[in-house]
């Protein structure tokens, strides 16, 4: 049997510990020996998801700095409301928290540029993949690479290309600008960076949607002399819907959470220019001198209602694909 | 070479080439260019000295040639002049006055020999400065970053497939009351994303004495809902005979469980192990939040810290970058086709 040839035989004697108490478990419990084989994962559930869960609630309706929710002061919506407050919802300068709006407008404007630009190259990318192309697995595996490097990685890797004295600049020749020091600049970099490293991802799952729509499709349109393409729009575009809805949700959620390559591409500068969400909600709770544990858990759960919505966006659109 | 030719030609069924096919070739090799130079120009950098990395960038580690001169401080840059009396000989700079360059030659070192700036170039050579890993090593404590990423990615990928599994097994083979709803319970939390549960996590990760400990990272993501579907729906493929007859065997429901339905799930195994040790190796929020000291910090943790302190290191930093990429890019490389079909089959990452 295949565990005799794991690596480690120390450790396959070790899990054979559990066979007396489990035997034992076995005659006293009956069925219900069940709950001993979930017990360990909803124990990690219970206290890693959904107990946070309450306490978020229980945070964001108390205030203070002191971490033990006992000792915390009842406030009531007082985060919720300065967090809303503001005079003029599309000047930031005009709110109690104004890095929280600015975190709304950048994370905003960051998810509708970084969703069209991701989905758009993917599906690009996916459909020249899947033609009959030389060397396809080779070039699959390059779109597909940058996916696994970590996000540090990823924003060390631009960081060094886009600084003044960079490759970049030393290319394109002129005077050397900071790609990362201009408002504009930055933000179309976290961008384009965000759309690098994950674009690999979804070029897969939609060359996989790609791959199971049947090949004599398209054999029938060639007969009828159909061009290129009118064949994409009329067959491989209402084919593929399904799953490039599951894309275009699936990466509005992950690009909702925009934070790590962000955070150590640019720190969430210049200013505020690349400040998002999530980093408001690091921030807040992590980051200042006086942690606002019950700022940034009301800020979390603000963000949970639009995840939620996306969310159930995401199943019904998992549902059609599996329809299909 | 012909075989290439015809191949191009031939992608488009009947007839030649069209331009859908060249428009395809143009693209990927667009693409190529833009995925993997910057890794490509990663590395090559960070086998440059620090003088190396401060002049204009060179594809290869090239670096300034420097000597020193017996009665002047310090070394002085060799250059080629290249036009005048002095053309071709490789003189050391002593200083720049306005448009003239005061060379000497080492051999004779009193004599000074003027040029105008246009007319001298650096003399350059090739060398990889492969003590930039050395020194990462050496220097920052690089081996203890890179044991507690082990150790994180090891043992929380070990304990995630063991309790996965086990979740997963009885969510497959046993029907008991609760069933359906702790399977929907596991689910639901794939709509929980982590960074909404931070605060409270901290709280819980504090409470549990977990804080500035490395299983203070590791116990909260061991559970995983992607990891308890994926394998339950591999083991429901598992026939329930084979089961069966372990257990007129007088097997234990333990022994059915390791030593049947767990080597028999290897395949939905390996592609839970290849994505929890990715998860891991990467993960940064969460660790960033738990670990304060520098003792406990992982790679990507350390990469962070130093990329704020070390900002004239480059050299240092590069070298490091490319050291905790190592790993990923290794397995990726042996492991292509399996996580490329992992996750076309799965949908997750």
């Amino acid at each position: 049997m295949g565990w005799r040839r794991w690596p480690g035989a120390g450790f396959a004697l070790a899990m054979n510990l559990p066979e007396r108490p489990m035997r034992w478990a076995q005659r006293r419990l009956g069925p219900s020996l069940a709950w001993l084989f979930v017990g360990p994962n909803l124990l990690v559930f219970g206290l890693f998801t959904f107990l946070p869960i309450l306490i978020d609630f229980w945070y964001a309706v108390t205030g203070g700095t002191n971490l033990l929710p006992g000792e915390r002061p009842f406030t009531g919506l007082q985060n919720v409301h300065a967090l809303l407050a503001c005079g003029d919802y599309r000047d930031p300068a005009t709110c109690e928290r104004d890095l929280f709006w600015h975190g709304i407008w950048n994370t905003l404007a960051f998810v509708l540029l970084q969703v069209t630009l991701m989905v758009g190259f993917s599906l690009l990318t996916a459909l020249v993949l899947n033609r009959r192309i030389l060397a396809r697995g080779f070039f699959r595996a390059v779109f597909f690479y940058p996916v696994l490097l970590s996000p540090v990685v990823v924003a060390l890797i631009w960081k060094w290309i886009l600084q003044r004295h960079g490759v970049l600049n030393a290319a394109l020749g002129g005077t050397p600008t900071d790609w990362l020091l201009d408002p504009h600049g930055a933000f179309f970099w976290t961008v384009f960076v965000s759309v690098w490293a994950h674009m690999g991802f979804y070029t897969l799952i939609l060359l996989s949607g790609l791959q199971a729509i049947p090949r004599d499709i398209y054999e029938a349109a060639a007969m009828d002399a159909t061009g290129p393409l009118t064949s994409f729009r009329r067959l491989t575009l209402p084919l593929l819907m399904p799953t490039l809805l599951v894309v275009l949700v699936l990466s509005l959620i992950r690009a909702v959470q925009i934070f790590d390559e962000v955070f150590v591409l640019t720190g969430g500068g210049p200013g505020t220019a690349t400040t998002y969400i999530v980093q408001f909600i690091y921030e807040t709770g992590f980051a200042q001198q006086v942690r606002e544990y019950g700022m940034a858990a009301a800020a979390s759960l603000l963000l949970a209602g639009v995840l939620l919505v996306l969310t159930l966006l995401q199943l019904r659109a998992g549902r059609a694909r599996s329809g299909a | 070479m012909r075989d290439i030719k015809h191949f191009l030609r031939a992608t488009h069924g009947r007839g030649g080439a069209d331009w859908t096919d060249w428009a395809c070739y143009a693209y990927l090799l667009a693409g190529l260019g833009i995925m993997l130079l910057p890794v490509l120009w990663l590395v090559l950098s960070s086998i440059k000295s620090p003088a190396g990395l401060e002049q204009a960038p060179s594809l290869l580690p090239y670096e300034p040639v420097r000597m020193e001169v017996p009665g002047r401080p310090g070394t002085l840059p060799l250059v080629r002049v290249t036009a005048g009396p002095a053309a071709g000989r490789e003189l050391l700079e002593v200083r720049r006055l306005g448009l003239q360059s005061q060379l000497i030659d080492p051999a004779d070192p009193a004599t000074l020999i003027r040029v105008p700036i246009t007319d001298r170039v650096p003399v350059q050579r090739l060398r990889p400065a492969w003590g930039n890993y050395a020194e990462v090593i050496a220097r920052f404590d690089f081996l203890r970053y890179f044991y507690n990423s082990a150790f994180i990615t090891v043992i929380a990928t070990l304990i995630t497939l063991l309790f996965n599994a086990m979740a997963a097994f009885a969510l497959s083979k046993y029907r008991f009351p609760g069933r359906g709803t702790v399977f929907l319970l596991i689910l639901a939390t794939l709509m929980v994303p982590p960074t909404i549960i931070l605060v409270p996590n901290y709280l819980i990760a504090a409470t549990l004495g977990l804080t500035n400990s490395l299983w203070g990272v590791i116990w909260p993501g061991v559970a995983t809902p992607t990891g308890v579907f994926l394998l339950r729906q591999y083991m429901l493929t598992i026939p329930d005979e084979l089961l069966d007859a372990a257990r007129m065997d007088n097997a234990s429901e333990w022994r059915v469980f390791w030593r049947i339905v767990l080597p028999l799930s290897t395949p939905a195994l390996a592609v839970l192990a290849i994505f929890s040790v990715m998860w891991r190796w990467n993960d940064f929020l969460w660790p960033m939040v738990v670990l304060n000291r520098s003792e406990h910090f992982t790679l990507q943790l350390a990469l962070n810290a130093f990329q704020g302190e070390l900002t004239t290191s480059w050299n240092l930093l590069l070298a490091m970058t490319v050291l905790t990429l190592l790993p990923v890019t290794l397995i990726f490389l042996v492991l292509q086709k399996h996580i490329t079909q992992g996750i076309a089959a799965s949908g997750v990452k």
